[in-house]
């Protein structure tokens, strides 16, 4: 009976995740924190009809400052050829927070960062494992993401981007 | 239990009805979307007779499986969500209390800006939670959320008042008269630049804030009285001006004796701040705290990892390298004072240092120690049950060492295809307070790691990364390698060994403070592991195959104890 019922919930899970296809999401209205201790409300999230990143770290994820270092090197072409922004929303507890501004300022990173300390936000993306990294289009819809970091990732990004901005089909990726 | 397999029934329809329904609202955009995440672990166990794993230990549970999946629907200003849970059985390591399945999870919220009100199981925090957090943390098998109502208004802009009012998870207990506390509360918070109209422009932002928690827990104690209400209360500051932050809280609770303090009438307190400053290219941060029987849970009897009202943050740095992360420290909610500062700087390119790309340097030190506790008047030693069990000052210093962290980091990319992390640190971890292993000598351990990358095609990617232990103490002396490679962005595969080579003799000995001399004999033992991976969008499959050493498992604060192992093990994880 038990295994029944668990086969069953997973059943229609797949069913769920089948039937999501073309349907975007767009991002629930969460209170989170900027580095300097203030409240911001997750519907700020904004970048004037272009594309934006969202992406999930922490302190101790080093895929996960990987994959923004890696991008912060290339981040002010890609702002320039896609007008793309970043948000990296670092899901560290209160004993590391106040470490991530220096962090970032250290590193040199040009992101917008939020701090999501008791993970509202992280759960109502449903991120599992970090990194985990969404696009949004222009109109704030939610059409890709992706979880995971290695090297070469970021050249998926990127062309995912250009053709986001571009209104072209994603499906493939 | 006819009864209950009815429940079950119903319970499974209506998420079916309310799946399909959802299924078919996300065609049709104005009903409303849906989203929501899986996973599954599940580990096969095999006999090792060089771990000491036999068959009589693993019991017949040769494999064991804990899973979740979580489901959110909003529409507009409504939203509402459903966890189930299974842990047939948990796998090793997880708390056996929690096996079995079923829906650990369920609540509705309306949020109209104005006012946001939550039914059911929420999270939140006060302040920085020293007196009021609930969260979860899955992959530790940690979940405290409050099942009851929850209200955030937010009368004006910057203000913002909470309350909250409910009982605590305990793994699958319902709650029923009297079987744990009732947790009530309420924060305000108010951020003054927009409530003052003159502070509007200014660079210097303020925020003050202020909660009160309080537990009600029927007193059937047969010998002590016990205080049925206990409140803890905490004021807080954060300041900013411009890369410079300031925050800072201090907290009070009224008398609790419980299983953790051992049934002491004392008060607690406790103090947290931290600053930082930072510009471009340099960073700096220093935070301080002080904590004396702190500790707060739903049910004053209870110990270990579970009906936390409050959350004592550790002031280290969490590692994520496996040997760097051998020895983590957890807060002693009895007492403690840390310390813990970090700096960070970018090494500018094309100077010499630097290179073409630059170099990037992180130095962290962390310790925390006893707070000094001298005798009540009413009682005969420290921490007598029944009495006010010691008086501590404000602030005071013990002299006992419990941990302590002196590292550095450099991160630097050499060329086009090579990147290179190289850290080092010292350790002293007061084993006998931090595990409770009374007459175990401090571990002093010092750890290097290398981590290089080298990108040789556009998306393939090998890294290769070596890390070794040094410690006269404990198990001794660890050397580690692994070998991963990548094909970006789907494909990973990775070989890694831990070798516990001891030292030399493969003979552990210590003095104990008596002057009595202790040996162990430790044997010499690999702990390889294959894994492999594949990734496409937010579905992750891991698969991996080898031994597993005894380690302690942290996330966020919380610390788990992984036992030892060896088999095989699958993770599977999706969202959508």
């Amino acid at each position: 009976m038990k295994k029944l019922g668990i086969l069953f919930s997973f059943l229609l899970f797949t069913f769920v995740v089948t039937a999501q296809n073309k349907s975007y999401k767009t991002l629930p209205s969460v209170n989170v924190k900027t580095i300097t201790g203030e409240s911001f409300n997750t519907s700020e999230i904004d970048n004037d009809g272009k594309p934006i990143i969202i992406s999930f770290w922490a302190l101790w994820c080093h895929p996960c400052i990987k994959e923004l270092t890696t991008i912060a090197d290339v981040y002010e072409d890609w702002q320039e050829d896609t007008g793309v922004k970043l948000y990296a929303i670092s899901i560290d507890d209160v004993r590391s927070t106040a470490k991530v501004g220096p962090l970032v300022n250290g590193k040199g990173w040009e992101y917008e960062v939020l701090l999501d300390p008791n993970g509202d936000f992280k759960r109502a993306m449903n991120v599992n494992m970090i990194p985990h990294t969404f696009v949004l289009d222009g109109n704030k819809n939610i059409v890709w993401q992706h979880t995971s970091f290695a090297e070469g990732a970021e050249l998926d990004l990127i062309e995912i981007i250009e053709k986001v901005k571009n209104g072209e089909d994603i499906s493939e990726h | 239990m006819m009864n209950q397999n009815i429940q079950k029934l119903l319970g499974l329809l209506s998420l079916s009805l309310f799946l399909s329904f959802t299924a078919f609202a996300q065609q049709e955009g104005k009903f409303g979307q849906v989203s929501g995440s899986f996973q599954f672990d599940a580990q096969m166990y095999q006999p090792d007779e060089k771990l000491g794993i036999t068959d009589s230990i693993i019991g017949g549970k040769t494999a064991r499986m804990n899973a979740f999946g979580n489901i959110i629907y909003r529409l507009g200003n409504f939203s509402a969500g459903v966890r189930y849970e299974a842990y047939l059985p948990p796998m090793a390591g997880y708390d056996n209390r929690l096996e079995g399945q079923g829906f650990a999870n369920r609540w509705a919220r309306y949020n109209t800006g104005i006012i946001d009100v939550t039914v059911g199981n929420f999270y939140d925090q006060f302040g920085t939670g020293m007196i009021f957090r609930a969260y979860e943390e899955w992959t530790l098998g940690y979940d405290n959320s409050v099942d009851g109502v929850r209200a955030i208004l937010t009368p004006a802009k910057g203000v913002t008042i909470k309350g909250i009012w409910g009982t605590q998870r305990y793994f699958w207990d319902k709650y029923e008269k009297n079987s744990r506390g009732i947790v009530r509360g309420g924060d305000m918070d108010f951020f003054l630049n927009d409530i003052i109209s003159s502070l509007s422009e200014s660079k210097t932002k303020i925020t003050l804030g202020g909660g009160l928690v309080s537990r009600y827990q029927a007193d059937m104690d047969p010998i002590y009285k016990l205080p049925e209400n206990v409140a803890a209360w905490s004021g807080r500051m954060n300041l900013s001006y411009g890369g410079f932050f300031w925050l800072t809280e201090y907290a009070h609770k009224i008398n609790d004796p419980n299983a953790i303090n051992n049934f002491i009438y004392k008060d607690g307190q406790a103090i947290y701040s931290s600053v930082s400053y930072s510009q471009k290219g340099f960073g700096i941060s220093a935070s301080a705290k002080w904590i004396d029987n702190m500790g707060f849970k739903s049910d004053r009897a209870v110990t270990g990892q579970s009906l936390d009202i409050n959350f004592l943050p550790p002031l280290t740095k969490t590692h994520s390298y496996s040997l760097m992360a051998m020895y983590p420290y957890a807060t002693q909610p009895n007492g403690e004072a840390a310390f813990q500062a970090t700096i960070n700087y970018h090494v500018p390119k094309k100077s010499a240092l630097g290179g073409k790309y630059g170099m990037g340097i992180e130095l962290n030190f962390s310790r925390t120690q006893s707070i000094k506790k001298t005798l009540a008047s009413d009682s005969d030693v420290i921490g007598e049950p029944g009495t006010l069990g010691y008086e501590s000052k404000f602030l005071s210093l013990g002299d006992e060492l419990y941990f302590q962290d002196i590292g550095i980091e450099i991160d630097k990319k050499i060329n086009r295809h090579f990147k290179l992390i190289a850290s080092a640190d010292l350790f002293n971890y007061n084993m006998d307070i931090i595990e409770g292993h009374p007459g175990e000598p401090m571990v002093d351990a010092f750890v290097w790691v290398t981590d290089l990358s080298y990108r040789f095609k556009r998306k393939h990617s090998i890294r290769w990364e070596m890390s070794q232990l040094l410690t006269k103490q404990d198990q001794g002396n660890w050397l580690a390698t692994t070998i991963e490679y990548n094909f970006a962005p789907k494909w990973f595969l990775a070989i890694m060994d831990q070798y516990n080579y001891v030292n030399k003799d493969g003979v552990i000995s210590y003095t104990t403070p008596e002057g009595e001399i202790h040996k162990k004999t430790i044997e010499k033992l690999h702990y390889p592991t294959v894994s492999a991976g594949y990734t496409k969008g937010t579905t992750r499959v891991l698969l991996s195959y080898g031994r597993q050493r005894e380690g302690i498992l942290c996330v966020g604060g919380v610390c788990r104890v992984v036992p030892k192992s060896n088999g095989f093990k699958i993770t599977i994880t999706s969202s959508f």
